[in-house]
């Protein structure tokens, strides 16, 4: 399952679409929206997208995670305005085994990360600031 | 040739006043590169000088070179380092 909405996202979903009666395992990461992050207060997040590249790259990185470890990925993302508390992201792989669930659950967060066209714009106590990769810069006021 | 430059991060905030959504046409003389295009870009607008230092590059949404020849009507989109998750 490869989702990228702006709506609230189901981490169930996730996990419904992977599950079958031949896995004994799945591990499901959910990131979520955090109310501190480089020593400021933080109230929400904007998520920026390239949607069709964005949506090509989720594809990619599940099909990678397929072809490596064989098992099924969801991959859900939301974009748009989150606030703290809610879930930005989900991933969640099925297997036989804990091992590889473990292993591929955190090589596709990590890949999604690094290789999906998606940036995060950080409403702050002090400001606004686009966040690029490690790097916080100063965002014209929207 | 129109090609069609998509920006994002704070490479938006400093796309022209008339860009929708960071989206906004360039002409330029055929057999043009992706490097062609950025350079045209700084000229224009000082904080677009380190484009090429800092961002990848998609052409069409596919992951392209600098040295990448543009063909009329082409979408490139300049990627900053991403941050999802």
């Amino acid at each position: 399952m490869i989702l990228l909405t702006e709506e609230p996202l189901n981490p169930d979903d996730a996990v419904r679409a992977v599950m079958t009666h031949t896995d004994g395992a799945y591990v499901q990461f959910v990131g979520v929206v955090r109310s501190h992050a480089r020593g400021r207060t933080v109230t929400a997040l904007e998520y920026q997208a390239y949607v069709p590249m964005a949506e090509a790259q989720m594809r990619r990185i599940a099909e990678q995670a397929r072809e490596r470890w064989g098992l099924a990925c969801s991959i859900l993302h939301r974009f748009g305005y989150i606030p703290v508390g809610e879930a930005a992201v989900v991933v969640c792989v099925a297997s036989a085994h804990r091992a590889e669930a473990f292993d591929a659950c955190r090589w596709v967060i990590d890949t999604v990360k690094a290789e999906v066209p998606i940036w995060k714009k950080e409403f702050a106590n002090d400001g606004t600031y686009w966040i690029e990769g490690e790097e916080a810069l100063p965002a014209s006021a929207s | 040739m129109t090609i069609h430059v998509l920006l994002f991060g704070h490479y938006r905030d400093a796309a022209p006043s008339e860009a929708e959504g960071g989206a906004f046409p360039v002409t330029l003389a055929d057999g043009a590169t992706v490097a062609d295009l950025a350079k045209q870009l700084a000229a224009q607008e000082p904080r677009l000088a380190d484009l090429l230092v800092r961002t990848r590059i998609a052409v069409r949404a596919e992951f392209a070179a600098p040295e990448t020849i543009l063909q009329e009507g082409d979408e490139v989109a300049f990627l900053p380092p991403m941050s999802g998750g």
